[in-house]
């Protein structure tokens, strides 16, 4: 018989192979295919279209007898999980065999593409504008407007560069679309440098995603001939989480430091070596095939609401039952995401927090679930999209720890090339830090006498090291040059205002901190 | 000519008319000696005509490249916010105590795998639904 086992790095992790090998052994027909995304059940097993998981290699004679009831979860296609989805861009998730061409075309794929090759270019930046297509990435920019800057320019040499730097925590799409359909990127890239007239085109990924990273060359090597001339790479990153920024990633692609550019100009006209570059994320890109294969414009512009068109796979992670991506048009809100279809958390306490668009996204309050997954109700409640990451956290999170831990990685990944990204979130972390301790004691250099203005008092009281942070946050937001500075005071401040019970007086160390201080 | 004068020739000129090649070579040095030193640096930086602090400025920006050499495996674990949600902070003990002085432990954010952590990789393989146990077991095989 045919066993169908996942070989996304997510299955690997949960033991996939051992389980596929388990199968190898007894004489099956082991076909490695991508994962449907339900995470909770990997390893998931498939032998005619009924399911078991999360499988061990104990279970294996259970399953080739079609027993092991217990973790037999029947139909795949009908599970809730998928059955209550709208895949567009995740149509292929766990039917097919990621590097297999024959699988890609037996599905649809190349339609766009050979369709896209019979049209004006000019006709092709219009259907992707009118499909409503924004940008994947977080900022939520129209497509097609892009393409179009980037078709008009003047010189000749253009490129196409995929965003593939993926760092978000509690995301994780990009490495499935790549692990799982890399033909479906590389149509929509081949599509994009035709319609925008560039002969090279690059994908940046991150140096955490090895298993895609080789899946996309794979593909790539495969696809050589269907896209040719067009020439495609992979370029791989190096572990800085700001070369997410499309500015920093053409530096870094450039072989520089991974330094924000100031825009203007835009990479639509100066970008990768000066030359005009489309520069879209994955998701952005892997959605063109389908916008592009008949019909397919017109369909799309119907999902979503409002000015948010189209599905979003939405990534459910942290402590949440059933984890996994969930693709679905725009407009669903976050309850049903997390209790209907999440199950509610793993540890089966109540939710606490959900940060939504990543470590730069804001943390939601239970009080505010009813809100829809949409660009523009999101920033209303002064909260993000980002890259549709949802992380669930239950009651035992302290959020000044998490608030805490933002500023932290703001230091730690920052360019540098703004002061205040590069200095504000050092000392973020340090008021933050007094708050939680109980407020600042008196500085030896603050009762200098040439320190004027410097309290001469007490010191500070936790109350007014808020109002520090508060003007911090505010100049960090308006004053950075990009989003890693500019959004980090989104979940410090959110957590701030929904649980400042857990800020103030937290940990006893006074008395370290006073002999520090003192 | 050393050998490592030699073996990062042939890395520079592998990469030799690709558009922006430093990155691409930076790795493969580094996979090749495990870091990436002031030697390794100004050669790189003849071969592609920049000066030292170019190259230094580089390999000093990115958290993949070292300067210095640390034969210990290194393992890495995941303390971005859906590991950290969870649980992972409360493993963080047991590991340091299971990797002693033999493993390196380094802090990463985000392996991609953050519906199912906590989450380690060591080398290319990737390990998900730690506990104490799991994560002490990863550390203790780590080679
Ligand atoms: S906000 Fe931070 S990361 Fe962004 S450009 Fe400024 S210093 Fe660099
Ligand atoms: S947050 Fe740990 S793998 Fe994503």
């Amino acid at each position: 018989m045919i066993v169908r086992i996942s070989d996304d790095a997510l299955a690997l992790a949960c033991g996939a192979d051992a389980v596929a090998e388990a199968f190898a052994k007894k004489g099956h027909e082991v076909h490695r295919v991508s994962s449907w995304g339900m995470h909770w059940l990997e390893p998931l097993v498939e032998v005619n279209g009924v399911g078991w998981g999360p499988v061990t290699t104990d279970r294996v004679d259970e399953i080739c007898d079609g027993k092991a009831d217990d973790i037999c979860i029947g139909p795949v296609e009908a599970h809730p999980f998928i059955a209550g989805q709208q895949r567009l861009t995740f149509a292929r998730a766990g039917k097919t065999r990621p590097t297999s061409i024959d699988d890609y075309e037996a599905t649809g794929g190349w339609e766009g593409w050979k369709r896209a090759r019979t049209m004006d270019p000019a006709d092709i930046i219009r259907e992707v504008t009118e499909s409503g297509l924004r940008g994947r990435g977080g900022a939520g920019f129209p497509a097609g407007i892009k393409w179009k800057t980037v078709a008009d320019a003047k010189n000749p040499r253009k490129y196409v560069v995929v965003n593939a730097d993926e760092g978000d925590s509690g995301t994780f799409a990009d490495r499935m679309l790549m692990e799982g359909d890399p033909f479906q990127l590389i149509e929509g890239m081949a599509i994009a440098a035709y319609a925008v007239g560039a002969q090279t085109a690059y994908i940046y990924t991150r140096s955490e995603y090895p298993h895609a990273i080789a899946k996309m060359e794979e593909a790539i090597r495969k696809a050589a001939p269907i896209i040719s001339p067009l020439h495609m790479e992979v370029r791989t990153g190096a572990g800085a989480y700001v070369c997410g920024e499309e500015t920093s990633l053409l530096n870094s692609l450039e072989g520089k430091r991974g330094e924000v550019r100031a825009k203007p100009p835009l990479p639509a006209l100066e970008g990768f070596m000066g030359c005009p570059t489309v520069v879209n994320n994955v998701l952005t890109m892997a959605a063109i095939p389908h916008i592009l294969a008949e019909g397919g414009a017109e369909e799309y512009a119907k999902l979503g609401i409002d000015r948010s068109k189209g599905t979003m796979p939405i990534q459910i992670a942290g402590n949440i039952k059933h984890g996994g991506l969930y693709e679905v048009a725009f407009g669903i809100p976050l309850s049903k995401l997390i209790y209907d279809i999440g199950g509610g958390t793993q540890s089966g306490r109540p939710v606490k927090a959900v940060q939504v668009g990543g470590p730069l996204g804001a943390y939601i309050h239970p009080d505010q679930f009813d809100i829809p997954f949409d660009y523009e109700a999101y920033a209303q409640a002064d909260a993000l999209i980002g890259h549709a990451g949802i992380t669930v956290f239950d009651d035992t999170a302290d959020m000044g720890a998490m608030a805490r831990f933002a500023m932290e990685f703001c230091a730690a990944e920052s360019c540098g090339k703004c002061t205040p990204c590069r200095i504000g979130a050092v000392r973020g972390v340090e008021i933050i830090d007094r708050i939680r301790h109980g407020g600042r004691k008196r500085d030896t250099i603050e009762l200098a006498p040439v320190m004027h203005n410097a309290p001469k008092d007490a010191g500070r009281l936790p109350e007014q090291e808020v109002g520090l942070l508060t003007d911090l946050c505010e100049t960090m937001k308006f004053g950075s040059l990009c989003a890693l500075g500019g959004f980090t005071p989104y979940p410090v401040m959110s957590a701030l205002k929904h649980w400042p019970e857990d800020f103030f007086g937290k940990g006893q160390e006074q008395k370290a901190l006073d002999e520090t201080t003192a | 000519m050393s050998s490592k004068e030699q073996k990062i020739g042939e890395i520079i000129a592998e990469h030799h008319g690709r558009e922006g090649p430093l990155l691409p070579i930076l790795h493969d040095v580094q996979k090749e000696f495990g870091f990436v030193d002031a030697e390794a640096e100004t050669l790189i930086a003849k071969g592609l005509n920049l000066t030292r602090a170019d190259v230094h400025g580089v390999v000093s920006f990115y958290h993949d490249f070292h300067q210095q050499p640390d034969p210990r495996p290194e393992v890495q674990i995941c303390r971005a916010e859906a590991c950290k949600a969870r649980g992972v902070e409360a493993l963080m003990a047991d590991a340091e105590t299971a990797a002693g002085n033999r493993v390196k432990l380094k802090t990463v954010y985000c392996l991609g795998l953050c519906s199912v952590g906590p989450n380690a990789r060591v080398g290319d393989d990737l390990h998900a639904r730690l506990d104490a146990a799991g994560l002490t077991k990863v550390i203790e095989n780590a080679r």
